[in-house]
């Protein structure tokens, strides 16, 4: 856990100029290597799929199946992951092909790419880690900061937080909807049905692709071929809800309160999005497999900048942060995700009170001088 | 039976239907074109599988066309699409090849302009086997069918190209097909597009009669010149392509119906600008400070927009977008226009105060 340190005492103006710095730099520097690495990406996603469902067709075979299994379970964390989620994020919209574009690109998720390009992009990654704020947070359903209220539900959160990670993608689609906002009449009931009605046809579409096309064309492999998607799918669920919960939740991470926000320039911006991130360490492919969220710092100081370029900057952003005297946070894996289950453990029985040992209350920070 | 009362077109529509349902949300298009980048119908491609140079700064490029090709008409022209340093850009050019060819293939030549990003790397630096983003064939400058029986070409560099393809398609071979002249201009002979072709064309064909203006020793070509050369000029069909001031030349001294003289221009000179505004896209939600000289498709480009385009000089049509509020300046005319909803061509438009796009 970093030592708790007053912001007051950086520049954090300067702080921001620098990585303006970088990230001019790594635009002007965008080119064919960068544009060669998400169209091999793309192309190898998409044959690891083909090879996956092709394989499942053997599945009588038990060697064959695992591997078909876990092709297609690989290929479609790879489709969420460092493709989908970073394609959507605009990452790769200068090289102008609509066929890679965020205005064009459409996922094998249950949310919609629009709606979630809004709960994301944009409220997740401008209202980062702010209490009220970043639905994000606990994704609105669990406690995950000793700053939120107690209340009885929270008592089965270590249960729906498993079930979550089971069958995170329909989380999220449903959370994107925002049902939590229409009894206080912030949201339009009409405008959520409408996105529910979206949700619900992407679900079907996937649903027959995975649990009834591709099992019926395979005439007697039905079940396994089933089985080998339901599994695939599965591990795709688990894996995305460990990458994104640990990229955010972890000790480390911090929260803030709204009055953060008020004035807030762009050096402070960058210093909530650097205070509110935590990285994981591994090595290249398990950054790729990771769709860089690995790189959570790099990722939400420069959402838009393509996820290959995260790890070549990191010792720089690293660097700049022991300069200016910023913790920068990363673990293991292992670490990471262990931290993010003692936190809704604890955070599932009342308190602990202000400040608590081991848990970093939501901090005001204050503009820098 | 249902399937056989079904046209081929619609059975292999109803496949694709179904086809569509095993490779949600993706198209099956996108699993073809891994195997075969040609064989998607979603995006027109074509594959460069030669590059013939044809001077010292002109090339030739046969490309063979993929699924969802149509024949053109010689003269007409296509966007081609082109990745550089991982950016796509799109330039329009002429078709230089006559239509159906037996090989299937087309053929574009260009010409790298000073300082030209995309036709410089076409000539130098494009191999065989590269894929192009293709356009379908689209223009106007193209001869009636029967052509009329005296007809005048007066070109200059790259403007030969659409007259290389009709002249191919005109049968001057035959004793009673048209009488042509064809005008073209080039600094040097060696700087002759198609020069050695055009000169045997000539030699064997009386009724093609070719006139070659080299300009660095005779200077630019005049209307005088025109008249010396083809005295009837102005009682023939005339085609014209070439730079903007040869072209405004003709047509300020032609006399002939206006129905009779046709100008293809491949390059367009702004007029003078005003101030700019801020340009809200908003489809996609980004914006931009754009100045008066900036056309609205480069400050989207620029924005990470997705901006169709074409030829990036308002012949096309293949960068409109509809207005949502404020006027653009039309950088041909200087004319401020634009009203709620209207279809704007964003190459040739600035932001008139400020405007906001739905792209
Ligand atoms: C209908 C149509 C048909 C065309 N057919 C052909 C063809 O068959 N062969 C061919 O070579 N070109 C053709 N062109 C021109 C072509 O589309 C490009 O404009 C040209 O190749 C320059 O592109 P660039 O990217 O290299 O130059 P850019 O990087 O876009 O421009 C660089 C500089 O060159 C100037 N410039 C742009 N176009 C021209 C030009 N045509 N002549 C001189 N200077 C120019 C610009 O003002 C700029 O200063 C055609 C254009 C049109 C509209
Ligand atoms: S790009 Fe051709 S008209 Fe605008």
């Amino acid at each position: 856990m970093p030592a708790t340190f007053h912001s007051a005492s950086v520049d954090t103006e300067e702080f921001g100029r620098e990585l303006d710095k970088i990230r001019d730099e790594v635009l002007a520097s965008l080119g064919e290597r960068d544009a060669a690495y998400i169209r091999n990406l793309i192309a190898v996603q998409r044959k690891l799929e083909l090879g996956g469902r092709a394989l499942l067709f053997a599945s009588w075979l038990p060697p064959a199946w695992a591997a078909g299994t876990a092709a297609l379970a690989v290929a479609k964390i790879l489709e969420n992951m460092e493709i989908g989620h970073n394609v959507l994020h605009g990452q790769w919209d200068w090289m102008r092909d609509p066929k890679i574009h965020s205005a064009t690109w459409e996922w094998d998720m249950a949310s919609p790419a629009d709606q979630w390009k809004h709960s994301h992009n944009f409220v997740h990654h401008t209202w980062t880690n702010v209490l009220g704020k970043d639905r994000d947070i606990g994704f609105s359903a669990m406690r995950i900061s000793p700053e939120q209220p107690w209340h009885p539900i929270y008592l089965a959160q270590p249960f729906y937080n498993a079930l979550l990670a089971l069958f995170f993608e329909y989380g999220i689609a449903i959370y994107d909807v925002e049902l939590e906002r229409i009894p206080s009449g912030k949201k339009d009931p009409k405008e959520a049905l409408t996105q529910l009605r979206a949700v619900l046809a992407k679900i079907r579409r996937q649903i027959v692709k995975d649990y009834v096309a591709f099992p019926l064309l395979a005439g007697p492999a039905f079940l396994p071929v089933l089985l080998g998607n339901l599994t695939a799918n599965m591990a795709r669920n688990v894996w995305g809800h460990t990458i994104i919960f640990c990229g955010h939740f972890p000790e480390g991470a911090e929260v803030f309160t709204e009055d953060r926000l008020e004035s807030e320039t762009r050096g402070e911006w960058y210093l909530r999005q650097l205070l509110g991130s935590c990285n994981i360490d591994g090595g290249r492919l398990f950054h790729i497999m990771s769709g860089n969220l690995s790189h959570q710092i790099e990722h939400h100081l420069f959402p838009d900048l393509p996820s290959n370029r995260y790890a070549e900057i990191a010792p720089r952003v690293r660097a700049l942060c022991e300069r200016f005297g910023l913790p920068y946070t990363s673990g293991s894996l292992a670490r990471q995700a262990g931290s993010v289950w003692r936190r809704v453990l604890r955070l599932a029985l009342p308190g602990p009170g202000r400040p608590a040992a081991g848990e970093p209350p939501a901090r005001t920070l204050e503009a820098a001088a | 039976m249902i399937l056989t009362s079904a046209s081929p077109a619609t059975l292999l529509q109803r496949l694709s239907a179904a086809a569509q349902w095993l490779t949600s949300p993706l198209l099956p298009d996108d699993y073809l074109g891994l195997i075969n980048p040609l064989w998607g119908a979603g995006e027109l491609c074509g594959r460069v599988e030669a590059v013939d140079a044809e001077t010292s700064d002109a090339a030739t490029l046969v490309i063979r066309p993929g699924r969802g090709w149509v024949t053109h008409r010689p003269g007409q022209w296509i966007r081609i699409g082109v990745d550089i340093d991982g950016r796509r850009h799109w330039r329009t050019f002429s078709l230089s090849s006559a239509p159906g060819r037996s090989d299937g293939r087309v053929t574009v030549t260009v010409k790298a302009v000073r300082g030209g990003l995309v036709s410089d790397y076409l000539v130098r630096s494009t191999a065989p086997g590269t894929v192009l983003r293709l356009g379908l064939p689209e223009g106007a400058f193209v001869l009636p069918e029967p052509p009329p029986p005296r007809l005048l070409f007066v070109t200059a560099g790259s403007g030969i190209t659409p007259v290389m393809a009709m002249l191919d398609g005109l049968r001057l071979d035959n004793a009673d097909g048209p009488d042509v002249i064809l005008v073209h201009s080039a600094p040097t002979p060696a700087d002759v597009i198609f020069g050695r072709r055009l000169r045997n064309l000539a030699a064997r064909w009386p009724r093609l009669r070719l006139h070659e203006r080299h300009t660095r020793s005779e200077g630019r070509l005049r209307p005088a010149d025109l008249a010396r050369l083809c005295p009837d000029w102005t009682e023939r069909s005339l085609w014209a392509c070439g730079p903007p001031a040869m072209l405004d030349d003709i047509a300020a001294h032609w006399t002939g119906p206006a129905d009779r003289l046709h100008v293809e221009r491949f390059s367009l000179v702004p007029t003078a600008a005003g101030p700019g505004g801020r340009v809200r896209f908003t489809r996609s939600g980004r914006e931009a400070e754009a100045g008066g000289e900036t056309p609205l498709l480069a400050v989207g480009e620029s924005a990470g927009v997705l901006m169709p385009s074409g030829c990036r000089m308002g012949i096309c049509y293949g960068c409109v977008a509809r207005l949502r509020t404020g006027q653009v300046r039309d950088v041909r005319t200087g004319q401020v226009h634009g009203e709620v909803g209207d279809m704007i061509q964003t190459c040739v438009s600035v932001a008139a105060g400020p405007v906001e796009i739905e792209l």
